[in-house]
Formats: structure tokens, C-alpha cells, sequence
């Protein structure tokens, strides 16, 4: 399981159905539909539009993931240096495209699961466009804090207090739906985090001359896996062009992973015990291929699969299996990892230390599995003579 | 003595006919916990556990007729709030959630109403907790514990097994331990948990596991050094290699920004006096070094 982060479209999908004020787009993967749409946003009378790389990473705008243009011609020539750019390591395969915005003022508002109160959390700064991590250790009183109430949620005279607070007296009605719309998204969409950065004031010509008004200009959500079964539509938003195809692999086998830098595969059940065992890897002079929990009560066949995965990774020398039964049984985990070595076709050593329920058993069936099985009695034993075999097989 | 359960608990267990609660009610009935109840609507009149344990179909019904003051949930994630809050309403004091997976919006208001009413909930997404020799809540396997005088309180899951094994290994005894679980809303934090531990006149020492993520270690810390300064505690923190961003399975455990990083909570432990071993197995003869005596 892993929490589904949104693209910027499908967030603004989800909060322009909750009515709030979310400036037009349009999603394009070539450079003939972002010059299609541009056109259309031009004629429409736009004297800019904004194209945007639609990937997961931050800081876009720096890698050059974010330019205005002008006209269609313009717009088909920077789609086309977009898409296909590298972005710190994902390629980008879709543009959103906008009309460009006359921006008077850029504000900072977002909602949060805040666990150490245990509240969904409002966030504000009259300051937009920032990364609130810095904000937060910088200045953290520029931060406008408000909690919803457990059961009656955001009231209205907290909005208005943030509101009034972030300077937008002149905007009181649409920036308490804002408020209150971010707060029933994140509840209605089951979102751990409903990110609006900037929110800003834009200036557009009306009927009777240029009128400021509140709107979304760049939104993120990010989604609580655990409620991922009660939402059918959001699985689908998840990207899985951004993703290691191994993690996707993990997700169906309903395994925890997540593929890292070294050379020692690791596989532990609970996810206490496997970021432990990383540490001591690295602690003993190793590194660890992976972080990777098989959970509670993993039978044989999510062990094999297991196995599979951490062995996809050519970088990887050696494995260290880590498992302390409780709910997981050792010897269902000694029974998967040998049907997993019958099948491989590369030799990589593996030691394996099996405590706790049926350990006696697991023992017994790796006893006869093959010459490159090293048991081990304690953790740091079993780390010890993992970090060897890497480096003698280095 | 002990903290939250004891040979006098009277534990009831709901969802004991579905086959995780099943098999861990039997699994504590063997540790000798007094479990007098288990409960699964629809299945009030029967038994569990080869005859051992009478089933109710409601909480209130099992507390009517057994007097039980402490539940345990197996239930899945989709009715494990409801569970909670039928518990609670029956009038049972100290619930233990170990069902894994509830969305964490489900538990904002649960949480409150547990407060509201002067309960107390520990996880959901925890082992449970085990009073060595006297009583079993949860998962955690019986086999691991010695009877002693360390309180242990963990977010994690295994990793406590790792912990207390060394422990006893060690002929370092356990007063209670406790898993508080992963989850980013949930009923118990680390300081609750102290509190008891410090009003506890057998609990001579703790060990606290925590990991990356959050804030739950710096405020344990902070609490220790004002309200048990004297009190031996040794500490450790999984995830000082993970990488920022990366959620570790833990709902709770990510580094994010320069917040919840293990350097952050490792120097606020240690600024309270607090050793913190660099591997669960030196965690033993931290605890010797600062006053503890094997038995």
C-alpha cells in the first residue's frame, strides 16, 4: 500500500467538482492538443496561456517544467520542449494547459492531518508561492494555524478568522467557501493533505470593468491508501508512468517496498524491524538494496514473490532475510524462500536469520535447500555476515 | 503491579468468531488471560474457543452479563471505528484497536469521543500489550516475555518483539509492555503511556521504541525530563538510514522536510538523558548501565 499522490489535473478535478473556484485547463500529450487548446483559451480571449509538466516532483518551475506563451505557435514550441523533458529523473508525458492569469497577490492555504493534535489542520500564509517547509522553519509565526473541530469540522468563524487573518477582508465570501471547500475535500476524498499553493487573487475584465477574484492556481492532494477502497475512482488517478515498475509489482502483492541504492536486498516482516534492519546494515558498513516489509502473516507465495522482486535489482550481491515470527510463520517464510531459490537464475548469497513461531521448522526445510543458504542466530550476526558476503562478492 | 492490564482484567474480544480473532483470543486464553467474552452480531449465544468463551452479539449485551472491562478489536477495518465506539458506549475503560488499515479520517472523531468520555483506546495498528505472567492483549507472542520491573512502550510491531526478546535474553524482566501502533491518529501516545509507567511503583525503568516521522518521540523526551528525571530510560529509533519522503510502511514513518528525522529525535532523547542504543541488542546493557539489575 502507498498513499496515491495526485497530478495537478486530476487535484483540480477533484476540487472544481466541490464547486470551488478553479481556473480552466486542459490536459494535453502532444504539442498538437497543447497547441489545440492554447488556441482555443487565445480566441477565447486569454493574452497568455500557461503551460505546465504534469509530473510528481517539486520545483517544476526551476527545471523549466513551466512557461507562458503568447500564441499557439508559441505554445506548440514549449509544449514540445516540455514534453519528453527529464524532470530530477521522471520524463514528462502530459502538459496542463491555462489560460494565463493576472496575478495581484499569491497566498499559501492548505489542509493537513496534523497528528500531533489529531486534527484536520488549515494552514495559511499571506505569503504564496513558497515552500511552507522553509516558511515553517524560517518564520513560523508568518504561518496562520486553525484546527477543524473533531466533529462539527471547520466552522464558519474559523475560516473567516483565516480569512481576515491572511488579508483577504475584501474577498471574505470566497475565501470562507475556499476555506471550508478545502476542509470537505480532504473529508469527502479521504486526502491527507489538500495543498492550494499559490491560491491568488487575479484580476480579470468583467462586464463591469477588471474584477479581483480568489482561485486555485496549482493544486496538490495526496490520498490515504487505507481509504482507497470506498473511493473506486481514485486507484485510477494514480500515476503509474511515475512510478518504479518494482513498487507497482510490491503494491499487488500487497507487499511494503521500496527500492534504494546499495547492494544488500533486504526482506523483514514489520516495518519497525525492516527500517531497524537498514540501519544496521548500514551501521556494519553495507547498504541496503531496498527497504521491503512482507507484513503480517505472509504466506509462502508473497515470500517467493518477495524474492523475485529484491532479485530484479541487478545491483544486488547478497540478502539478508530477517524475520521475527509472530503473526508471520517461520516456517511458511523458510517454505517460500526456497520455492523462490528453485526457481532464480542468478546465484546471489542469502543469509537468513528466522526467530519467534516455527523457526524450529523453517530451520529443518533450509537445512537441505542449498549450500548459499548461511543461517544466522541474531540480528546483528545475520547483518555482520550479510555486509560480508556483499562485499566479497563485490 | 502493572499498567492497563493484569491477572484481574476481564477482556472481551470482538470479532473472536472471524479468523484472526479467533486464533489470537486462543492465543491469549493459553498466555491465562481472563478473556470472559467475545462478541460478533449475529452470533450472541454461541461459544468460542472449544466452549471457553460465550459470544454476545452486542458489547453492551457482554458487558451486561460478564462484567468486562477491557476490549480487544479484530474487526475489519471498515467497521473497526463503529467497534470502537460500541465499546465505548457499552462502558468498557481501556480498548485495544489492533485492526490495520482504517482510514485516518475515521479516527479524528473516534479519538475525541474516547477522550470526551474519560476512556482510554490504544492503537489502532498496534500489537497490543502484554503483562508478563499475568495477562496477553493482542498479538505479541507470549513465549518472548519475562516477568520484571522495565515498562516497554513501542510504535512499532516486531521490532518490540526484537526488543523485549533481547530483554529477556538479558534476564531483564518486563513490568508491561505495550505497542502503541503506527498509525498517524491514534488513542495512545508515548507520553500516555510514560504517565502510567511513572505511576506504576513496579515499573523501575522503560525502554521507548520509536521511529522517523511526527513529533511523538521530542514530546516523550521533553515529558520524561520534566516529570521523571530519575527514572532510568533507554531509547531507539528505526529509520535513521531511510530516506526523506519515502513513507516506510508506517503511515507514521516519513521524513518529511526537516521534520521527524531520527537525528532530530535521537538529540532530544539524549538532551533529556535518555540513552539511545545504536542496535536493539545493546539496549540490555544500556539498561544495566543505568541502574537496572537483571533478575
Amino acid at each position: 500500500m502507498s498513499p496515491v499522490k495526485l497530478q495537478e489535473f486530476h487535484a483540480k478535478t477533484l476540487l472544481s467538482r466541490a464547486g470551488l473556484p478553479v481556473p480552466p485547463y486542459a490536459v494535453a500529450s502532444t504539442p498538437q492538443q497543447a497547441r489545440a487548446q492554447a488556441t482555443a483559451y487565445l480566441e477565447d480571449g486569454a493574452a497568455a496561456v500557461v503551460v505546465k509538466a504534469q509530473v510528481l516532483v517539486g520545483g517544476r518551475g526551476k527545471a523549466g517544467g513551466v512557461k507562458l506563451a503568447r500564441t499557439a505557435d508559441e505554445a506548440e514550441a514549449v509544449a514540445d520542449a516540455i514534453l519528453g523533458m527529464d524532470i530530477k529523473g521522471i520524463t514528462v508525458r502530459r502538459v496542463l494547459v491555462a489560460p494565463g492569469a493576472e496575478i495581484v497577490r499569491e497566498l499559501y492555504l492548505a489542509a493537513v492531518l496534523d497528528r500531533g493534535r489529531q486534527r484536520i489542520l488549515l494552514m495559511g500564509s499571506a505569503e504564496g508561492g513558497v515552500e511552507i517547509e522553509t516558511l515553517a522553519v524560517e518564520d513560523p509565526a508568518a504561518i496562520i494555524r486553525v484546527h477543524a473541530h473533531p466533529h462539527l469540522g471547520l466552522q464558519p468563524f474559523q475560516a473567516r478568522e483565516m480569512a481576515f487573518r491572511l488579508g483577504l477582508g475584501d474577498h471574505l465570501k470566497q475565501a470562507v467557501d475556499i476555506c471550508s471547500g478545502l476542509v470537505r475535500v480532504m473529508l469527502e476524498e479521504d486526502a491527507d493533505l489538500v495543498e492550494i499553493n499559490p491560491l491568488a487573487i487575479v484580476r480579470e475584465d468583467g462586464p463591469d470593468g477588471p474584477a479581483e477574484t480568489l482561485q486555485l492556481l496549482d493544486a496538490k492532494i495526496t490520498l490515504d491508501d487505507s481509504a482507497l477502497g470506498r473511493h473506486p475512482g481514485h486507484e485510477q488517478m494514480r500515476d503509474l508512468d511515475e512510478e518504479d515498475p518494482a513498487d507497482i509489482e510490491a503494491r499487488a502483492a500487497g507487499l511494503s517496498f521500496i527500492r534504494l541504492d546499495g547492494d544488500i536486498g533486504c526482506m523483514v516482516n514489520g516495518a519497525g524491524l525492516a527500517m531497524t534492519t537498514m540501519d544496521l546494515v548500514k551501521r556494519a558498513g553495507g547498504e541496503p538494496a531496498n527497504f521491503l516489509d512482507i507484513g503480517g502473516g505472509a504466506r509462502s507465495d508473497k515470500v517467493a514473490q518477495a524474492m523475485r522482486l529484491i532479485l530484479s535489482d541487478p545491483s544486488v550481491r547478497a540478502i539478508l532475510v530477517n524475520i521475527f515470527g509472530g503473526i508471520a510463520r517461520g516456517d511458511e517464510v523458510a517454505r517460500g524462500l526456497v520455492e523462490a531459490r528453485s526457481r532464480q537464475t542468478r546465484s546471489v548469497p542469502m543469509v537468513v536469520r528466522i526467530v519467534g513461531t516455527n523457526a524450529d521448522i523453517a530451520a529443518e526445510i533450509l537445512k537441505d535447500a542449498g549450500d548459499d543458504i548461511v543461517s544466522a542466530e541474531s540480528l546483528d550476526e545475520a547483518v555482520a555476515k550479510a555486509v560480508e558476503l556483499a562485499g566479497s562478492a563485490a | 503491579m502493572s499498567i492497563l492490564i493484569d491477572k484481574h482484567t476481564r477482556l472481551l474480544v470482538q470479532g473472536i468468531t472471524g479468523r484472526e480473532g479467533g486464533f489470537h483470543a486462543g492465543q491469549m486464553l493459553a498466555y491465562g488471560t481472563n478473556i470472559v467474552a467475545g462478541v460478533t452480531p449475529g452470533k450472541g449465544g454461541q461459544t468460542a474457543l472449544d466452549g471457553a468463551v460465550p459470544v454476545f452479539d452486542t458489547c453492551a449485551g457482554a458487558v451486561g452479563a460478564t462484567g468486562a472491562d477491557t476490549s480487544v478489536i479484530f474487526v475489519p477495518a471498515f467497521a473497526a471505528p463503529d467497534a470502537i465506539m460500541e465499546s465505548l458506549d457499552a462502558g468498557i475503560r481501556t480498548i485495544f484497536a489492533i485492526t490495520e488499515h482504517i482510514p485516518a479520517l475515521d479516527m479524528i472523531a473516534v479519538v475525541a469521543e474516547v477522550e470526551a468520555r474519560g476512556a482510554r483506546l490504544v492503537g489502532p495498528n498496534c500489537p497490543g500489550a502484554t503483562t508478563p505472567g499475568e495477562a496477553k492483549v493482542g498479538i505479541i507472542p507470549g513465549s518472548i516475555h519475562r516477568p520484571g520491573r522495565v515498562g516497554l512502550v513501542s510504535r512499532s510491531g516486531t521490532l518490540t518483539y526484537e526488543v523485549v526478546q533481547a530483554m529477556t535474553d538479558a534476564r531483564i524482566g518486563q513490568s508491561t509492555c505495550v505497542g502503541i501502533g503506527g498509525d498517524p491518529i491514534n488513542g495512545s501516545n508515548f507520553i500516555d503511556m510514560l504517565e502510567l509507567f511513572a505511576a506504576d511503583p513496579d515499573t523501575e525503568g522503560v525502554v521507548l521504541i520509536g521511529e522517523i516521522g511526527g513529533g511523538a518521540e521530542e514530546a516523550a523526551a521533553e515529558w520524561k525530563r520534566a516529570n521523571m528525571p530519575d527514572t532510568p530510560m533507554v531509547a531507539f529509533i528505526a529509520g535513521r538510514t531511510a530516506p526523506p519522503g519515502r513513507r516506510m510502511g508506517h503511515a507514521g514513518a516519513i521524513i518529511s522536510g526537516s521534520g521527524g528525522t531520527a537525528e532530530a529525535k535521537i538529540s532530544a532523547l539524549e538532551g533529556a538523558g535518555i540513552r539511545v542504543a545504536a542496535s536493539p541488542t545493546q539496549i540490555p546493557q544500556m539498561l544495566i548501565e543505568a541502574g537496572i539489575a537483571p533478575d
